[in-house]
C-alpha cells in the first residue's frame, strides 16, 4: 500500500501513509487510539475506499470495493468479535453464502468433508457439525479464520484477534497463525497487548494521527522506542514538560482517604488492585487500550460488583455494589463511552443535568421547577457549555459540550470522589483545556479525582499520583517528581513478567 | 412544549377531519339529547366506548416510553371481569371488596409481567405474550368455561352503563383515570425517569436510576388500569366474556399511543397525544358504522381495512416522511 490518503469531513485520517506486507510474516499494525490503523484495515479490507495513492497485490494493483471483493482477491479478515452464528453448525458457518451445489441442492457431505480439511489446515481437529456454540471463544475464533482462508486467501488481517481470549487460547491462536505464516500467508495483526505483539510479530510499523512513522524488524524496535513512537513524544526530552506542575504535586499523606480498594477484582475485568484515593488529591489511571482502566473504575463505581477484594469508603466498607449505592456514598463516574453510557439524547440539557440528583433524592420529591432551572443556568455558566437554551435536546449539542453537561450531572449530586474515565476524548483542544483546568480546581476545593486518559500528557499533567495498569493488573505506582512520561513508558514497556518491585526502583 | 404541540398536529388535524367527514354525511352524530337526565348522542357514545381502550392506553403509553410493550392487557381486562363476576355471583361480598380484589390480581399479574422483564429479562414482547395467552386461560379458568351474567340492574351494571353528573360513568372514571395518570407522572419524577429508561438504559443505570423498579412499575399500572378497563367491559354487558373481553383490544391500545406521538422506540411520551389517539380510533369505529354510502351503511366486514388505512396515513403523516418529500422537491426546484 503506497501513498494512502482517506479523508472524513474535518479530517485527515490517513495522510499518504504505507505498508508494506511480505509472504510468510507477522507484521504488527500499531498507534494509539486514532492513529488511523482501522482506518487503514477498512481500506484494505474494501471498507471504506482511498482517495489517493495504490494498492497492489503482488504485483498488480487492486481497488477493492467491498469487503467481498477484496476477500475475492484473497484479503480476508477477522474482527475482533466473532461474527459466528452460533446455532449453526461448524461446517454451515465455514460454508455460508457459497454452499458446493449438486443438482441444485446442497451437497452436505462435501460440505463436512471441506470443512474438515479447512479446520486441519490450521491444526485444529474438532467435529464440524456440531454447532458453534459448542465451542470456546478461541475454537469460535479459529472457525472464523478456517473460513477466511478458505477464500483462497493470501492476506489475513486479525483485529484485536486476542481481546476476549485467556492465555491458554492466546497461545493456541499463535500457534495457528504460526502454522499459516508458514504456509506463506501475509498476516496483519492489530493488538493492543504489547507482550503478545512481541511474541508473535516478524515486523512492525507504527501509525501516529494518521500519519506512516515507519517499519521495524521486531528485533530492531524495543519496548521503549516503540510507545515513544506511538505516542509522539522522545522519551527523553520530556521531563522538563511538566516541571512547572509539580509544584502542585504534593498532597500530604494526613489528607483523608476518601476509597480504598484492596485487591479488588472479578473474573474477566481486572484483577487484584490496591487502589486509595485522598481527599485533594487527583489520582491518575495510565495504561494502553485494553490495560483494564475502563475495568477499574466499573468495579469501584459497582458496574460490575468485585469478586475478591473489598472497597471502604470514608472508612466503611462498601457491601452492595451498583451505581446507586456508590452515589449514596458520594461517588460519580463519567463513562468512557459519552454515547452509549452517558448523554439521554430525547432529553433536554436541563433534564440531563438534574437526572442523578433526583435519582439520588427519589421518584416522589421532585426538584421544583425553579431550582431545576437555577441548577441548570448555574453548571451552563460554570463550564461554560454552549448553548443558548436549557431546553434543548442534548443531542444537538457538540460533544464537548455533551461531556460538560455530564460532568454537571455528577457535580450537581456535590460528590466527595469524581472518577473522570477518559473525559477528553474526541473532544476539540478548547474544551480539553476547560476539562483539565476543572479537574485541578475541583481538587482545589478537596474533590478527590479518579482520572482515567489514554493520553498520558494529561495524566501527567494534572495528576498527584499515578497507577499504572497493564494487561488488567497494577503494574507500578508513581507519585510527586515521580511523575513523567518516560517514567510511565517504562513501567508499560517492561515485561510483565518480571516483579513488579524491581521495575519501579529500576 | 411547542414540540410537544407541533407533534400533535397531524393527530388533531386527522380527529378534525373525521369529525367533519361526519358532520357532512350524517349530522345526526352531533345531535345532543337528553333523556332521563342523561345525555345522550353519538359524541357521548364514543367517549363511553372509548374508556376501557383510553384505561389501558394510559399505562401502555408509560410502558412505550420505557422501549417495552405490552401484550397482555386484553387478557387482563378478561381475568378481572371473570373474577369480578364469579366473586359476585357466587360470594356474598360487597361490591367493594369484590372491586378490590380483582384489581389486587391484576395488579399481581402485572407484578409477575415486571419481573419476567426487570430481573429474569425476558424481551417485553415475549414477556407479556406469555400472560396474553395464560391470561385469557386463567380467565376461562375462572368462569369454568362459561360465560357469567350479572343482574342488570345491579350496582356493578351500574360502572359500565349508570350515569353520573349527567354522563356515563365511563367517562367520569376516564377523567378520573387521566388525571391520576398525569398526576403521578408530571408531578413527581417518574415521568422524567421513565423517559430516561427508555432513552438510554445504561445511562439511567449508571446515573443511579433504579430501573428494574421502574419497570415493574410500568407493567403493574398498565395491569391495574387493565383490570379497571375489564371491570368497566363486564358492567357494561352485564356478563364475564372471557373468550372476548378485551380481545385485541391491546392492539388497539399500542395503535392510539403510536399515534399519540409516542416511539416504539422508547423515551419521551406523551398522554394527551394518546387520548386523542383513543379518540380518532373510537370516533373511527363510530363513524365506520355510521356513514352512509349511497343510502347504505358501509358493509361492517371493511371496519379493519379501513381502520388500518386512516392509522396507517396518520402515521405517515407523523412521521415527517410528507414533509421530507416536499423539502427535496423544494430542493430541486
Amino acid at each position: 500500500m503506497h501513498g494512502i490518503v482517506k479523508t472524513f469531513p474535518g479530517v485527515r485520517a490517513l495522510d499518504t501513509v504505507q505498508f508494506k506486507l511480505r509472504h510468510g510474516e507477522v507484521h504488527s499494525l500499531m498507534g494509539e487510539n486514532g492513529a488511523g490503523k482501522s482506518t487503514l484495515i477498512k481500506v484494505l479490507t474494501g471498507v471504506y475506499r482511498h482517495e489517493e495513492g495504490t494498492i497492489l497485490l503482488n504485483g498488480k494493483p487492486i481497488s477493492p470495493r467491498t469487503p467481498l471483493e477484496a476477500q475475492e482477491q484473497g484479503i480476508s479478515t477477522v474482527y475482533q468479535e466473532v461474527n459466528l452464528f452460533p446455532e449453526l453448525s461448524v461446517a454451515e458457518n465455514i460454508f455460508i453464502g457459497r454452499e458446493p451445489k449438486k443438482f441444485g441442492l446442497i451437497n452436505w457431505r462435501k460440505i463436512i468433508k471441506k470443512a474438515r480439511e479447512a479446520m486441519l489446515r490450521i491444526n485444529i481437529d474438532i467435529d464440524v457439525t456440531l454447532p458453534a456454540r459448542s465451542y470456546s471463544v478461541a475454537i469460535q475464533q479459529m472457525i472464523t479464520i478456517a473460513r477466511s482462508i478458505d477464500f483462497d486467501a493470501k492476506i489475513l488481517v486479525l483485529d484485536e484477534p486476542t481481546s476476549s481470549l485467556d492465555t491458554a487460547e492466546v497461545s493456541q491462536l499463535f500457534n495457528v497463525i504460526r502454522c499459516l505464516r508458514d504456509q506463506g500467508f501475509g498476516i496483519v495483526f492489530v493488538s493492543h497487548f504489547l507482550d503478545q505483539v512481541y511474541e508473535i510479530s516478524d515486523r512492525i510499523s507504527v501509525l501516529r494521527n494518521g500519519q506512516f512513522i515507519g517499519e521495524y524488524p521486531i528485533s530492531e524496535l524495543p519496548r521503549m522506542k516503540l510507545i515513544s513512537k506511538m505516542i509522539g513524544k522522545d522519551a527523553l526530552n520530556t521531563s522538563d514538560l511538566t516541571q512547572h506542575h509539580k509544584s502542585r504535586k504534593n498532597i500530604s499523606n494526613n489528607q483523608k482517604i476518601v476509597l480504598n480498594g484492596e485487591h479488588i477484582g472479578r473474573r474477566n475485568s481486572a484483577t487484584d488492585i490496591d487502589i486509595n484515593i485522598r481527599k485533594g488529591e487527583v489520582v491518575g489511571l495510565a495504561g494502553l487500550l485494553g490495560s483494564g482502566r475502563t475495568e477499574v473504575a466499573n468495579l469501584l463505581f459497582g458496574i460490575d460488583s468485585i469478586e475478591t477484594g473489598k472497597i471502604t469508603v470514608n472508612d466503611k466498607e462498601v457491601k452492595s455494589h451498583s451505581p446507586r449505592s456508590a452515589i449514596k456514598n458520594k461517588i460519580a463516574y463519567t463513562p468512557e463511552n459519552r454515547k452509549d453510557a452517558g448523554i439521554i439524547p430525547d432529553l433536554s440539557i436541563r433534564e440531563n443535568i438534574i437526572l442523578a440528583l433526583q435519582a439520588h433524592k427519589g421518584w416522589i420529591q421532585p426538584i421544583r421547577r425553579n431550582e431545576q432551572q437555577r441548577l441548570s443556568k448555574h453548571f451552563i455558566k460554570a463550564l461554560n457549555i454552549a448553548t443558548t437554551d436549557a431546553e434543548k435536546p442534548i443531542s444537538q449539542l457538540s460533544g464537548g459540550n455533551q461531556q460538560k453537561v455530564i460532568l454537571a450531572r455528577w457535580l450537581a449530586i456535590q460528590p466527595e470522589l469524581l472518577m473522570l474515565d477518559e473525559p477528553t476524548r474526541g473532544i476539540d483542544i478548547g474544551a480539553k483545556a476547560e476539562i483539565e483546568k476543572l479537574i485541578a480546581d475541583l481538587c482545589q476545593k478537596g474533590m478527590a479525582l479518579l482520572f482515567i486518559s489514554s493520553e498520558l500528557e494529561e495524566i501527567v499533567r494534572d495528576s498527584h499520583r499515578v497507577i499504572v495498569l497493564k494487561d488488567r493488573k497494577k503494574v507500578g505506582e508513581i507519585s510527586g517528581d515521580e511523575i513523567q512520561l518516560d517514567r510511565i513508558m517504562k513501567i508499560i514497556a517492561s515485561d510483565s513478567k518480571k516483579p513488579v518491585k524491581k521495575l519501579i526502583n529500576a | 412544549m411547542l414540540d410537544a404541540i407541533k407533534k400533535l398536529i397531524w393527530p388533531i388535524a386527522a380527529l378534525v377531519f373525521l369529525l367533519v367527514i361526519n358532520a357532512i354525511s350524517n349530522p345526526a352524530l352531533f345531535s345532543l339529547k337528553i333523556v332521563d337526565g342523561q345525555l345522550t348522542g353519538s359524541l357521548v357514545d364514543i367517549l363511553d366506548r372509548a374508556a376501557p381502550v383510553l384505561l389501558i392506553s394510559l399505562g401502555m403509553t408509560l410502558v412505550i416510553a420505557t422501549a417495552g410493550i405490552d401484550l397482555s392487557v386484553g387478557s387482563v381486562m378478561s381475568i378481572s371481569g371473570a373474577v369480578a363476576a364469579v366473586l359476585l355471583i357466587q360470594t356474598d361480598w360487597a361490591l367493594p371488596y369484590v372491586l378490590i380484589v380483582s384489581l389486587l390480581i391484576c395488579t399481581m399479574a402485572g407484578i409477575w409481567n415486571g419481573i419476567l422483564i426487570a430481573y429474569i429479562g425476558i424481551q417485553p414482547i415475549v414477556a407479556t405474550l406469555i400472560l396474553m395467552v395464560a391470561g385469557r386461560g386463567i380467565a376461562q379458568l375462572v368462569s369454568d368455561g362459561q360465560i357469567i351474567t350479572i343482574p342488570e340492574g345491579s350496582t356493578f351494571a351500574f360502572i359500565g352503563s349508570g350515569c353520573f353528573l349527567g354522563l356515563p360513568v365511563t367517562i367520569t372514571i376516564s377523567v378520573i383515570a387521566i388525571i391520576t395518570t398525569i398526576t403521578i407522572v408530571r408531578y413527581t419524577s417518574l415521568g422524567l425517569f421513565i423517559e430516561a429508561i427508555g432513552g438510554n438504559e445504561k445511562a439511567s443505570y449508571y446515573s443511579g436510576l433504579n430501573v428494574r423498579t421502574i419497570r415493574i412499575f410500568v407493567y403493574t399500572f398498565t395491569a391495574f388500569c387493565a383490570g379497571i378497563a375489564g371491570i368497566i367491559y363486564a358492567a357494561d354487558i352485564t356478563a364475564a366474556d372471557s373468550n372476548n373481553a378485551g380481545l385485541y383490544l391491546e392492539l388497539d391500545a399500542i395503535l392510539a399511543v403510536v399515534i399519540g406521538g409516542t416511539s416504539l422506540m422508547g423515551g419521551r411520551f406523551n398522554i394527551v397525544g394518546t387520548i386523542i389517539g383513543v379518540l380518532i380510533i373510537q370516533t373511527l369505529n363510530t363513524t365506520i358504522l355510521m356513514t352512509q354510502v349511497g343510502g347504505h351503511n358501509i358493509p361492517a366486514e371493511w371496519n379493519l381495512i379501513i381502520k388500518s388505512i386512516v392509522v396507517l396515513i396518520v402515521c405517515l403523516l407523523q412521521s415527517n416522511i410528507l414533509a421530507h418529500l416536499k423539502f427535496s422537491r423544494r430542493a430541486i426546484a
